[in-house]
């Protein structure tokens, strides 16, 4: 019995990190995010967009600020309509399959370094779950998201939703490719999954896309690394670019393409059912940029090798973690400026990309990093 | 701990009973999926992250999803509609005999299968350095980690190199037989 107590205690810390990540950071930002990406698109577009809701009952507007939290009264108090024609069970569990893994796989997502609190002797690591196969991990839980998808594409019965399903299904497997292998040279180059680690090495040695440390002010750069720098940088653009189409974002949004197929997959669907997909694409979303930044762009660390870990100061701790987040809505702003930017791809453009293009060029890299690495092995 | 064992192992056979059992095409699949992710808490509860995690990776994330995608595909009313083959079941339930009766023989003869003993410690640090396998594995295995990905790979490359790239051989062949038959007309 006292066994079992001792376990429950040691789920303490993991249950804080879980809350205060996912639902205190991840849902908020994913609730902002659309109220960034409707700002934002307005400003491309030179509209003003949603600026007026703020305090309810007062004409305080705070730049449109409360928009997330009106829409998501509107989209529970909205009616919950299920079609006669669907199949049931399906129909139901299609959301749920599609925010479910997009919100598993921060477990890994190493958000900072270390925080080291006052009067607690052993610093926390600031992951949920330090695993040593941590990118496999991802790509494990992620390739379980296509299955929401065509579910909801499958139970709804009719046909603008399954021609969504159908081709989501097959643009996802494909781009899964590519993705899986634009991340094999950075494991070539820091041998290691866990992703706690790539990242610690690349705040020691610098970050994977921008490989100087400094000493005093003299940069240091090793022929080695400006070296990787071109296949990481094809590794970037191809993961990036996988990244949207995985994510189904314009340009690659052919599964709810709404000149052909109405909405495609959730055409059938309504009230928070249709928020769920909605924002699953958006937690995809964001939690794809993490992994972005964690794995080319230096995760929670500064540039040049400023700073600590956090392992023995709070203060950089603190900053380590604002670093990731800074970086993570860069990422986002990023992804929202190329949907308002870049017209859709035809679908066999999209797969043709995907299978002659990425698919051969991610290969010949892994072959490139491969002789690099040769080049310049110790011993 | 064992809380976890019974019940992930509860998800997997009523789902496996699940592929069996149901008359809908589209939930046997889905069925099978669960179960494949009841297997691999199982891997993970025994240390064996990469297996683990290939299962769902390869298993539930890439082959079932085209299993589903094609089922779709299908007229699923006449798959419900269709009668017991009763010979079919027969032979099954011959075949699950069978395996049972080979498992529980397995079992008797098998020590760590034996229930109240404590399975052995593997021996995970080694005196000599195993030729080829990674500074950072070996620091693995004196912090008494077990670092299975590096492990797999090391001893599929120095071990089993041969037969690996017989298999990649093999896999590249059948890639471009698939290619042929689905081209009907060659340019």
């Amino acid at each position: 019995m006292l066994e079992f107590f001792s376990q429950l205690t040691g789920l303490i810390e993991p249950t804080i990190k879980i809350v205060g990540l996912v639902f205190l950071v991840i849902l908020p930002m994913v609730a902002y995010s659309v109220y960034a990406e409707r700002r934002f698109s307005a400003i491309l577009q030179d509209r003003v967009g949603p600026n007026r809701v703020g305090i309810p009952f007062t004409k305080v507007s705070l730049a449109g600020l409360g928009q997330p939290m009106a829409d998501g009264l509107k989209f529970i108090l909205k009616e919950d309509f299920t079609p006669d024609h669907v199949r049931k069970v399906y129909y139901w569990l299609a959301p749920a399959l599609t925010m479910v893994p997009a919100l598993l796989t921060c477990a890994v997502l190493p958000f900072g370094g270390y925080l080291k609190l006052p009067f607690v002797d052993d610093p926390f690591k600031l992951v949920i779950a330090d695993l040593d196969v941590g990118i496999l991990f991802v790509f494990a839980i992620a390739s379980l998201g296509v299955y929401g998808i065509v579910l909801a594409g499958w139970a709804s019965n009719s046909k603008y939703p399954f021609l969504g399903g159908v081709r989501s299904s097959s643009q996802m497997i494909s781009y899964e490719i590519s993705l899986g292998l634009s991340v094999i040279p950075i494991l070539m180059i820091y041998g290691d999954l866990n992703l706690s680690n790539i990242v610690q090495q690349q705040h020691e040695q610098g970050w994977a896309l921008l490989p100087i440390t400094l000493d005093g002010f003299k940069p240091v750069v090793s022929m080695r690394d400006l070296l990787l720098l071109i296949p990481l940088f094809i590794s970037f653009i191809i993961f990036v670019t996988s990244l949207f189409a995985e994510t189904n974002r314009l340009p690659f949004d052919l599964p709810e393409c709404e000149t052909e197929l109405v909405a495609g997959y959730h055409t059938e669907y309504s009230s928070m059912k249709f928020a769920l997909f909605f924002l699953g694409e958006y937690a995809a979303m964001i939690i794809g940029s993490g992994f972005a930044v964690t794995l080319f762009l230096g995760g929670w660390s500064l540039p040049f090798g400023w700073g600590t870990n956090g392992e023995d100061s709070l203060f950089w701790g603190l900053v380590n973690v604002g670093t990731f987040f800074t970086k993570v809505i860069a990422f986002i702003l990023f992804f929202i400026w190329v949907r308002w930017s870049i017209p859709r791809f035809r679908y066999d453009q999209l797969m043709r990309l995907g299978w002659v293009f990425f698919f051969e060029i991610a290969l010949v890299n892994i072959l490139l990093t491969a002789a690099i690495l040769m080049l310049f092995r110790q011993g | 701990m064992e809380l976890l064992f019974y019940l992930f192992s509860a998800v997997m056979i009523l789902f496996g009973l699940g592929v069996v059992v149901s008359r809908n095409p589209v939930t046997s699949a889905l069925c099978l999926v669960m179960s494949f992710v009841g297997l691999a808490c199982l891997f993970i509860q025994l240390d064996a992250f990469f297996i683990g995690i290939i299962q769902i990776l390869v298993y539930a994330g890439a082959v079932m999803v085209l299993f589903l995608f094609i089922i779709m595909l299908l007229d699923l009313k006449a798959e419900e509609g269709r009668q017991i083959n009763y010979l079919a079941l027969a032979g099954g339930l011959i075949l699950c005999l069978v395996f049972v009766v080979q498992l529980g023989s397995v079992l008797t003869s098998f020590e760590a299968g034996d229930v109240g003993k404590t399975p052995q410690q593997p021996e995970m640090t080694t005196d000599k350095n195993p030729e080829g396998l990674s500074e950072l594995a070996m620091e693995r295995m004196a912090e008494k980690k077990l670092p299975d990905v590096h492990l797999v790979g090391w001893t599929l490359f120095t071990k089993y190199n041969f037969p690996l790239q017989v298999v990649a051989v093999l896999l590249l062949v059948s890639t471009i037989g698939v290619v042929l038959l689905s081209k009907r007309k060659l340019t």
